[in-house]
């Protein structure tokens, strides 16, 4: 029997429970005696607490702090800087600083209202700005260097027909999972459980191991069906885990600990707000002789994941381009302001957004169309990357871009947009590209060093095969595209082999659910481990089978040097937009989107893409309507509408399409997909505006504000 | 004592008339379909059927649906209605995490038992007040349109 394309879609595993309401999330679990939480919170943004008056508690009532941590007071993640509860400085407006745990939500409320905290409040660094000032001195989370040497390029600069600087900046984005984040603590006799919404069970579960200084046994961690994700559930979760923890094995009863959205909105992890600074010198063609990058992360107030954010931010800071003499620096800075995260894309589209504008520019000001000017940079196979590193496989990209090129007939199109400019005022129409990539899986030795993934397939006397991985379904549908994968090698139907929600008790550590790397990586061991138990089937006996992570050798990744291959493999994206800006109001209407990807293989079309779709939503929207903004060190969008993320009126049919270029690292040739969708959107839109406006933006998001304030100088300057 | 239909049977509940609509539904009634992804009337995950009308049972307060007909996922996932908006919901994989569909599938069936043969643009604009974060709405939208199709004659 010839075996089914892997690509075709199946229905998928979670459906029946998602569209009839009835599987459960952490928010409709109840368990007898339950207790909640509410979180005291630093007003201040900077200080130092001198005192912590409480309301008179009523009977059941407990106030949950510092004092009762059995181990370490840090979140456990990269830096020891992260505190569970913050007993003596605060470092930001929302930081917790206690917790009282109650039967009556309202009560609690109520009581955690009649708190008086004194706090005595020091300085702050609220922006960016501020942070890459006093960054010789202080407030350095990370910082790398690499790339051409300066004197090279300034050699090559005093010779350059010109030099062209430009500074760029992106804004915070928001997650907007709509099930906001939520996290159950069960106190046991001889464990202590925690279930809720989260990407990461075992970063949950070290740190729960770290914070009640217990052994590895007496800690479980349950994953609940996950409304969403995008990175806004990789390292928050582990906080909220440590604070129910420490609250049940206190009050010896099951403490739950829901976010109201505005709560979720004002302290939850955000994607970083960047800066970055190119100086680029070009001849007398328009052609770069050399191009030196600084990057700049808003931290917030902890390391969190800001060093490796970093990471990815840099090697992405060429984009798809292989520019001459390329020099790049960047640093992640403390600011006393929410803690920045994990947001799908993990830095990178901050860098692409920030490249593409800046070759558009490049492209206009030697007045050369942006996509030849772009396209006459890509890497190709065997190209070396910016560390040095190779681009090992086929890269499609410039095969996509001329093949969309002739789907939408670009030249027709560009003389049409041009007619209707010259037809209309009030209306114009712009159309703009953006080429990309994303390295699949942790950035440099990561998997080897430090995740060493491992999975296990278990059969049962009535051959029944279950997945025993660490990954989470958030949504991205890996439930079923891994039982896919399973059922391919071991010849089994799909429907067969069953995926429970993860639990630490029966899972081993495969991973965390982060860098598009469930697939590819976790994915891979899956169908190793499949073939492996075929070759042993025995029917009617119980069987396990394990894999752990082979590291292929490439070259090797050093990251004081910042040199080598930083991923194992790369997916590439396009994205065009075609779009109308109406100069009265500013606002911005999508017309037509096309997103090509060459994600290796799809495992499931449907399932690839719904990421596309949503990824690129998302990218879309970060360019033009999403915006997030923060006043000494304060959050002002507490509520999903202040933010703004698109509904079904803003969106409009996305005509996506699939290259097949299997990867041999990944199964049955997949690589990574989750973040990629995401990337191009925000840079694809902002070309398009420059397009149908003829005006050079610096920033995301493109808001009407900003198109009117753009329109208004470009018309006082044509009068000057 | 406020007595109301739900899910097509005569209830009464003695929470207080201001007591939200979806704490009542959620917390009496053990009905977890409607989901809680806001408070404000501005996510649709909490959308329920008032008198056949789509609703956030969020801004609602249980005072205000006296005698009222309320139909959740709950219990229209019973229904013929909402076998052929599950089929094409799977069809076009309108579902990610979940979270929005079950008030995006009642927005779906209110927006086709008022408009049988919509538009894209109409039904774009008929689930303008449920919000999906996953999706892009493209594939809910299909779902939708393909529902019209596959369920002519029901809505």
């Amino acid at each position: 029997m010839q075996p089914k394309d892997i690509s075709i879609s199946v229905k998928k595993k979670d459906h029946d429970g998602k569209i009839s309401g009835q599987l459960p999330y952490v928010s409709d679990l109840k368990v007898d005696s339950m207790l909640y939480g509410v979180l005291y919170r630093s007003p201040v943004a900077y200080g130092k607490v001198q005192s912590i008056q409480l309301p008179p508690l009523p009977e059941g009532y407990t106030k949950i702090g510092a004092e009762h941590i059995p181990g370490a007071n840090f979140v456990k993640l990269l830096h020891k800087d992260q505190p569970i509860f913050a007993n003596e400085w605060v470092n930001y407006i929302g930081e917790p600083i206690f917790m009282l745990v109650g039967p009556r939500l309202d009560v609690l409320h109520q009581l955690i209202e009649n708190v008086h905290v004194k706090i005595d409040e020091h300085p702050a660094t609220y922006t960016l700005e501020h942070a890459i000032q006093q960054k010789d001195h202080t407030g350095v989370f990370a910082q790398h260097e690499f790339g051409e040497s300066l004197d090279v390029i300034q050699a090559i600069e005093q010779k350059a027909h010109q030099i062209i600087e430009e500074e760029y900046e992106t804004g915070y984005q928001e997650h907007v999972y709509l099930e906001p984040q939520g996290m159950l603590g069960i106190y046991k006799e001889n464990e202590i459980l925690v279930e809720g919404s989260m990407q990461c069970l075992y970063y949950v579960k070290n740190a729960l191991i770290s914070a009640l200084a217990c052994e590895d046994d007496e800690v479980r961690v349950i994953q609940s069906p996950t409304g969403g994700g995008f990175g806004g559930k990789e390292d928050f979760p582990s906080m909220m885990a440590c604070h129910v923890a420490i609250a049940a094995k206190v009050v010896k009863k099951p403490v739950m600990l829901l976010f109201e959205r505005a709560e979720d909105m004002e302290v939850t992890t955000k994607r970083h707000p960047a800066k970055f600074k190119y100086r680029t010198a070009i001849d007398k063609q328009g052609n770069i002789l050399c191009m030196k990058v600084e990057v700049y992360l808003d931290s917030g107030a902890n390391a969190g994941l800001s060093p490796v954010v970093l990471q990815r931010a840099l090697l992405n800071s060429a984009g798809v381009y292989n520019i001459p003499h390329f020099y790049a620096k960047g640093y992640a800075l403390k600011t006393h302001t929410v803690p920045n995260g994990a947001f799908r894309g993990f830095g990178a589209p901050q860098s692409f957004a920030g490249i593409e504008s800046h070759l558009g520019h490049l492209s206009r000001l030697v007045k050369r169309d942006p996509i030849e000017y772009k396209r006459s940079y890509l890497v190709k196979q065997g190209d070396p990357t910016i560390t040095n590193g190779r681009f090992r496989d086929p890269v499609l990209l410039d095969d996509m871009i001329e093949d969309v090129m002739r789907t939408m007939d670009y030249a027709k199109k560009k003389q049409e947009i041009h007619h209707f400019n010259q037809q209309n005022k009030r209306y114009k129409k712009g159309m703009g590209a953006s080429f990309f990539l994303h390295g699949c899986g942790f950035t440099g030795s990561g998997e080897r060093d430090h995740i060493k993934a491992t999975v296990k397939l278990a059969k049962t006397e009535k051959d029944q095969v279950l997945i025993k991985i660490s990954n989470a379904d958030i949504g991205q549908g890996v439930l079923t595209t891994l039982s896919k994968i399973v059922a391919q090698g071991l010849d089994l139907r799909y429907e067969s082999i069953s995926f429970p929600y993860p639990d630490t008790k029966e899972v081993p550590d495969s991973g965390p659910t982060v860098a598009s790397r469930t697939t590819m990586i976790v994915g891979k061991l899956l169908e190793r481990a499949a073939s492996k138990l075929k070759a042993q089937w025995q029917s009617g006996v119980a069987q396990e089978v394990e894999e752990h992570y082979v590291h292929e050798e490439m070259i090797p990744w050093d990251e004081e040097k910042f040199s080598g291959d930083a991923y194992p493999a790369y997916s590439w994206g396009i994205n065009w937009v075609e779009l109308e800006v109406d100069t009265l109001t500013g606002n911005v209407r999508l017309e037509k989107v096309y997103g090509s990807f060459d994600i290796g293989k799809a495992i499931d079309e449907r399932i690839v893409k719904g990421q596309i779709d949503g990824g690129m939503a998302q990218g879309l929207a970060y360019g033009f309507m999403e915006k997030m903004t923060a006043k000494l060190g304060k959050i002002q969008q507490r509520s999903i509408s202040d933010y703004g993320p698109p509904t079904a009126m803003d969106m409009v049919p996305i005509e996506s399409k699939l290259y097949d270029n299997p990867y041999a690292g990944g199964p049955y040739g997949a690589k990574g997909v989750g973040e990629l969708p995401l990337t191009g959107g925000a840079p694809a839109v902002q070309a398009a505006i420059e397009d149908a406006l003829e005006i050079p933006f610096y920033q995301i998001p493109i808001t009407p504000e900003v198109i009117i304030e753009s329109l208004t100088r470009k018309a006082g300057e044509a009068l000057d | 004592m406020i007595k109301f239909h739900l899910n097509g049977k005569e209830v009464e509940t003695k929470a207080p008339p201001t007591a939200r609509l979806i704490d009542v539904l959620r917390e009496e009634f053990n009905l977890i379909g409607s989901k809680e992804g806001c408070g404000d009337g501005e996510c649709g995950a909490c959308s329920v059927h008032v008198n056949t009308l789509v609703q956030n049972s969020c801004l609602i307060p249980i005072g205000a649906i006296e005698g009222s007909e309320i139909v959740t996922i709950d219990g229209f996932c019973k229904t013929e209605q909402f076998r052929i908006l599950s089929d094409c919901y799977s069809q076009t994989g309108g579902v990610q995490c979940g979270f929005c569909i079950p008030g995006m599938v009642m927005a779906s069936a209110a927006l086709l038992s008022k408009n049988p043969h919509p538009t894209e643009e109409e039904i774009r604009d008929g689930i303008s007040g449920n919000l999906c974060r996953c999706t892009g709405y493209n594939m809910i939208v299909d779902a939708i349109d393909l529902a019209a199709k596959k369920g002519e004659g029901l809505w």
